[in-house]
């Protein structure tokens, strides 16, 4: 089957059926999820030898593990018999990996080891070769700390690929004084039924807060500071009272970049000393002091002069370098989503501002969040009106006439609210599936 | 499966926090605590479940002291929600502010409402002293929203106390029995 994926697309207009059919999907998982680097964790989560982390690349299971040699290796997490999961918990430590089913064996780079009753298989069998094995995927790429697997055995290094966005991940870690950063603090899974798209569809959104969020902005805003807290009330407050910056500032003051290969930042909107470092703030006082201490005032004042709100690295993770925040989006269906929020603790920062960390990823990512609830109920009725048989044609026109280059080779929004990031993403879309339509079927896949 | 390369100790579950004194030696026995004694601790949840059922949440705030926090925490045995992320953790002020929002018409999560119906019971008294008991109660929560039902569960922990002959929460802790699991928006308090 060969299909041109831009029959979808027209000037500012996007048809619903990419985000609705189920064998879209399909092809997706192959074309884009089964061909781009795809973000698969923290080097933090494994840090000792043995150490491993479960997740998946698309819809395939794999582990993230550190061998005994300290080497990082992504492997499936399948037997290679009879294709059980073998890994079935989320983390841990492990010296092999056991099938349950028959009990055959695998190093921690996948090899295997030893197959119980291996005389009774076909003479061809050979448990040494390379093939029966919990299989490497075939590239992996750590770039200061963040893993990223490829599907594709040959094609754009994770550099190339990601380009200008690598600035977002130095970001992350620049801001550690010790140029460290470890994910801590747990993990939110939030859930919805609609499409993986919608949700990267959303983060550089700025024309929705004032208006997606107001019931939050307007309770905040009624708050008493008098009434007790102790201090995780305090930032949630602050921070959905800066959500109800007036459109003008939305519009003007905000900044929206995109790059190739579809990723994308919306500048910073906070002002809140206590959510931004900021010298009025003494926990931002010992902080920035920690950081000058170990880079320099010049350097510290170039770090803490990058203000960007989320970074989106298409297709499956978003950072939130200035608030140690980063959400790895999982495809589940068509139309069911899982997206798995991590937090980080900057190594050598006083130990209040991850504890504020804490504060900010439950009122901006929690499932409880009076904040995300409005969001997640966004997706399900863009879903419910997508998979009806109602509108066909969706806009994503805004800015298109106005958008200009930009100096790392994407494009801006002159207006902060210009939907030049989903024009972009849908672009490397079309590209993904497009190519892979051409490309013949890969043996792996 | 995942051979363990050495064998964790078995620390014992931390069960509330952030505080828990003399449980052992209190479980089991009668209550000492005059005018808090558990059939009192019974009605008192069961009239807060029946608030919620009924969507009085400024009833419901009503019932929690000045510096009261209520606690849904993200992980089995959580110690404690400062380090560690919660799909709820309100101090009083943000509990204020949650309680308001239920009430807007503007909030779009709730556009329909959830209707819910809890059942509590398995009451205990796991530590009482002067004025103050902590309670343990299970519960089940049933959510029904846009023609969707969900089931909640798990174990609710109430630090109850007397002022002025009213029973009052100095703080509830609730743990979901899926409480790592991926969840969808939860709007309604448990």
């Amino acid at each position: 089957m060969t299909e041109n994926f831009s029959r979808f697309f027209k000037p500012g207009r996007v048809h619903r059926q990419i985000y609705t059919d189920p064998a879209i999907f399909d092809l997706e998982m192959r074309h884009i999820f089964g061909a781009a680097w795809v973000y698969v964790g923290h080097e933090s989560q494994i840090k000792n030898p043995g150490d491993y982390f479960a997740t998946h690349l698309g819809r395939k299971p794999v582990v993230m593990v550190r061998d005994a040699d300290g080497k990082l290796h992504v492997i499936r997490n399948q037997c290679a018999h009879r294709g059980a999961m073998v890994v079935a918990t989320d983390k841990g430590n492990a010296d092999e990996f056991t099938c349950c089913y028959h009990g055959w064996t695998y190093h921690l780079d996948g090899r295997l080891k030893a197959v119980p009753l291996n005389h009774g298989y076909p003479s061809d069998f050979n448990p040494a070769n390379p093939a029966v094995a919990m299989a490497a995927v075939p590239r992996v790429k750590s770039y200061r700390g963040f893993v990223f697997a490829s599907e594709a055995s040959d094609g754009p290094s994770l550099e190339e690929s990601l380009g200008h966005m690598l600035t977002s991940l130095d970001d992350m870690v620049d801001r550690a004084p010790d140029g460290e950063i470890e994910a801590a603090g747990g993990v939110f899974k939030h859930a919805y039924d609609a499409n993986w798209k919608i949700y990267f569809e959303n983060l550089c959104d700025a024309a929705h807060p004032l208006f997606a969020h107001r019931s939050s902005i307007e309770a905040a805003q009624q708050q008493s500071d008098a009434a007790h807290s102790d201090g995780f009330g305090e930032i949630a407050i602050r921070q959905m009272r800066q959500n109800g910056a007036p459109y003008s500032f939305w519009e003007s003051q905000v900044g929206i970049w995109t790059y190739p290969n579809g990723h994308s930042y919306l500048g910073d909107y906070h002002d809140d000393s206590k959510l931004v470092a900021a010298m009025k703030d003494p926990v931002f006082r010992e902080y920035i002091a920690a950081l000058e201490k170990k880079k320099g005032k010049a350097e510290t004042k170039r770090i803490l002069e990058v203000r960007r709100w989320n970074s989106n690295i298409y297709p499956n993770v978003s950072l939130m370098s200035q608030f140690q925040q980063l959400r790895v989006v999982q495809p589940i269906s068509v139309n069911r989503t899982v997206v798995h929020t991590y937090n980080f603790r900057l190594k050598g920062a006083p130990e209040q501002m991850f504890r504020n960390t804490i504060a900010f990823a439950n009122i901006v990512n929690g499932t409880g969040s009076l904040v995300l609830t409005d969001d997640l109920e966004i997706y399900n009725r863009i879903d419910l009106g997508l998979s009806s048989e109602g509108t066909q044609w969706l806009q994503i026109g805004r800015g298109y006439q106005s958008d200009v280059p930009d100096q790392h080779g994407g494009r801006r929004g002159v207006n902060s609210t210009s939907e030049v990031y989903i024009r972009n993403m849908l672009e490397a879309w079309q590209s993904y599936m497009n190519n892979g339509q051409s490309e013949p079927m890969r043996a792996a896949s | 499966m995942a051979k363990k390369r050495t064998p964790r100790s078995k620390s014992r579950p931390k069960i509330a926090a952030p505080s828990r004194r003399r449980v052992s030696s209190l479980r089991g026995r009668a209550p000492q605590t005059a005018g808090l004694d558990l059939h009192r601790c019974e009605q008192f949840l069961m009239h807060e479940m029946r608030l919620l059922d009924e969507a009085k949440f400024d009833d419901w705030l009503a019932l929690f002291t000045a510096d009261a926090w209520y606690w849904v925490p993200s992980e089995p045995n959580q110690p404690d929600p400062h380090n560690t992320v919660s799909l709820i953790y309100d101090d009083r002020r943000l509990l204020e502010t949650r309680v308001r929002r239920l009430a807007s018409p503007r909030m779009y999560s709730q556009e329909p409402r959830s209707r819910t119906s809890r059942i509590v019971t398995n009451a205990t008294i796991e530590d009482a002293e002067g004025r103050a008991a902590t309670v343990r109660s299970k519960f089940l929560m049933i959510e029904y929203r846009r023609e969707q039902q969900r089931l909640f569960a798990g174990n609710a922990w109430h630090r109850l106390v007397l002022i002025d002959g009213a029973i009052r929460i100095a703080w509830k802790r609730v743990d979901l029995v899926n409480c790592d699991a991926p969840l969808d928006g939860i709007t309604q308090p448990f």
